[in-house]
């Protein structure tokens, strides 16, 4: 029994005084005011589809990383959430706001109901009724009238945000969604490090002794798939919003193995790893979509390559770097 | 077998822990077998028996970390048969294991720090800093100083070695500050040094509560527990104070070959 190498990688990092508040401060600092000045130098539909996948892969490190569950259906919270969106803001004529709380909430109630069943059981029988679900899922977006079966929802409207901001401009849209990422980014640094994410982290190292101090790991397993699932939610909706469709690639199990590799090669267990990762992978996707069908091998090879050459991730084997060769 | 202890007579408590009949059947292999056991508040009671004769069985079925095939556990005169093993725990009965169960990777302090949380109320707090957790920090301090740990306070766990992951263990089950405690085998693997070190701190806590031991080392039962209940192959084979069951024929040809 022992943590994610790259979470064991990021604890080294703090005894070693590699990590440390202020620099940990002046980091996030850093992070966030070169992402309200990056639009300006990259093509900002790319970099809101990265912070999309990266509020994904963070949302579903909270359970890899954070409490030892490995969920392989995470792509039905993502695609359920881009449906409900399209559907309210086209269909029902929803200003975008509601829209992505209707999708986050969808997403949210589906993790309850899901989790509820999958939390009793554990490792593979875990990850298998997960995969189940999410295939269900898929099923029903395939045959149900209102997802737009193969075509998906197509043209969804942004509308205009709180009926002041117009989101067909590219950058109030822009910074809309940084905001999203944001916050999701900020309730998942929060949960971590606070005194339920001190439970999780104690039932991931060790869960027969978390029970025997009295602690009813299963309820501490939903929340914390629940909140996952929400944020993975608000992911989903945000995309729609952004790339104005919802279509059946995000339903599709592909999404919830793509999910586990950007958490893998980023560093799971590790606060920025599961981003670094959505970046890799999503560039990858971007600059290498005119090689067709070759992109999953290429992404393939990659994943292989980096997850043996690189065991703790990428932020893992950075902070271990550091840690070696201080500056 | 070592000499006669001289203990004061247990104090003649009411029974705190009690089964009835208490049976657990793995496929066909009766692992526990209409065990009655009764355990006197405020004593410190001895559970031993060869390997495989059922005793870390025992524990898990008290526990409720397995179900009983039949019998009935009264906790405090309560029937907690069908109680969950969470439950158990915060009504005051609380085990360690028998491979040294820390959190490896959490620090010494955090080990202690998990145990002392629950009480705090805030456990599901996501949206709460960890912060407010440092109001636990002096609390923890204590109990690690009572197993000789503070100065290891910032280590890992998983890097002390064996016998400080123990006392360590202890520690962390006493953070709970519970009624009933169920050791597994306490001074396994431990050296000569740290087993006289864990006894003393073992009888210290059983001052104001009731320990129930899982023990092979015949000297430590022989002189910090007041009754022993001896198991083989599921059932109770004698039961007494020391004296009794060291002179017990039976017991004395169940062990044989069995080295202290
Ligand atoms: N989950 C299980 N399934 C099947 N058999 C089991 C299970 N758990 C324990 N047993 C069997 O029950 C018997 C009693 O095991 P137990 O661990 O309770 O013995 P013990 O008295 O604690 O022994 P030791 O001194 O070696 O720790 C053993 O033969 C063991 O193989
Ligand atoms: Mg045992």
């Amino acid at each position: 029994m022992s943590g994610p190498p790259g979470l064991q990688e990021a604890r080294a990092a703090y005894r070693a005084g590699i990590i440390t508040p202020g620099r940990k401060r002046a980091f996030f600092i850093a992070m966030a005011l070169s992402g309200l000045a990056l639009p300006l130098a990259v093509y900002p539909v790319f970099l809101m589809n990265v912070l999309c996948m990266a509020l994904f892969a963070s949302a579903f490190n909270l359970l890899l990383g954070y409490t030892g569950l490995l969920s392989f259906g995470h792509a039905a919270f993502l695609g359920s959430a881009g449906y409900v969106t399209g559907h309210v803001l086209k269909e029902w004529g929803w200003p975008p706001e509601l829209g992505l709380l209707a999708g986050t909430a969808v997403a949210t109630l589906l993790g309850l109901l899901i989790g509820g069943l999958a939390i009793r059981r554990s490792g593979i029988y875990f990850a298998m009724i997960t995969l189940g679900f999410a295939q269900m899922l898929y099923f029903l977006a395939v045959q149900l009238p209102f997802t737009g079966g193969e075509d998906g929802l197509q043209g969804i409207p942004r509308g205009t945000l709180f009926g002041l901001i117009p989101l067909d401009r590219t950058l109030p849209l822009y910074y809309l969604v940084y905001a999203i990422f944001l916050l999701g980014f900020f309730v998942i640094y929060r949960t971590i490090h606070s005194p339920f994410g001190h439970v999780l982290r104690s039932i991931r190292e060790n869960e027969p002794r978390a029970l025997s101090l009295g602690y009813d790991v299963d309820r501490y397993k939903l929340v914390a798939f629940v909140i996952s699932a929400g944020l993975s939610g608000l992911a989903g909706a945000t995309k729609a919003l952004v790339l104005q469709f919802a279509t059946l690639t995000d339903a599709h199990w592909h999404k919830s193995g793509e999910v586990v590799l950007m958490t893998l090669l980023g560093g799971m267990g590790t606060v920025m790893g599961p981003s670094v990762g959505a970046l890799v992978v999503v560039t990858m996707d971007n600059y290498l979509s005119g090689v067709g069908d070759w992109v999953t091998v290429i992404i393939g090879s990659v994943f292989v390559v980096g997850v043996l050459a690189f065991r703790r991730g990428l932020v893992g084997e950075a902070l271990h770097f550091a840690r070696n060769f201080p500056i | 077998m070592s000499a006669a202890p001289k203990l004061e007579a247990p104090p003649a408590g009411d029974l705190v822990l009690e089964t009835r009949g208490l049976t657990k059947d793995f496929r066909g292999f009766v692992a526990v077998s209409g065990v009655d056991l009764k355990v006197r508040r405020g004593t410190i009671h001895a559970l031993i028996g060869p390997n495989g004769a059922g005793k870390t069985t025992v524990f898990n079925l008290l526990t409720k970390f397995i179900q009983p095939t039949a019998g009935t556990i009264l906790f405090r005169g309560r029937d907690i048969t069908r109680a969950r093993p969470a439950d158990v725990a915060r009504e005051g009965m609380v085990r360690s294991f028998q491979v040294s169960a820390v959190f490896p990777n959490l620090t010494v302090l955090e080990n202690v720090r998990v145990a002392l949380q629950r009480p705090l109320g805030t456990s599901f707090h996501f949206w709460k800093s960890d912060q407010t957790l440092r109001a636990l920090h002096g609390r923890a301090v204590e109990l690690l100083e009572a197993v000789d740990l503070a100065g290891h306070r910032d280590e890992v766990a998983v890097e002390l070695p064996y016998g400080r992951k123990r006392a360590l263990e202890l520690a962390t089950t006493l953070a709970l500050d519970p009624e009933v405690l169920l050791l597994d085998e306490p001074t396994q693997g431990m050296g000569h040094e740290d087993v006289g070190r864990v006894v003393e701190l073992i009888r210290r806590v059983a001052a104001q509560r009731t320990v129930l031991m899982v023990e092979h080392n015949l000297s430590v039962v022989a002189d910090l527990c007041h009754t022993i209940t001896v198991l083989q192959r599921g059932a109770v084979l004698a039961e007494g104070s020391y004296a009794d069951v060291s002179t017990n024929p039976r017991v004395l040809e169940a062990y044989i070959g069995v080295p202290e």
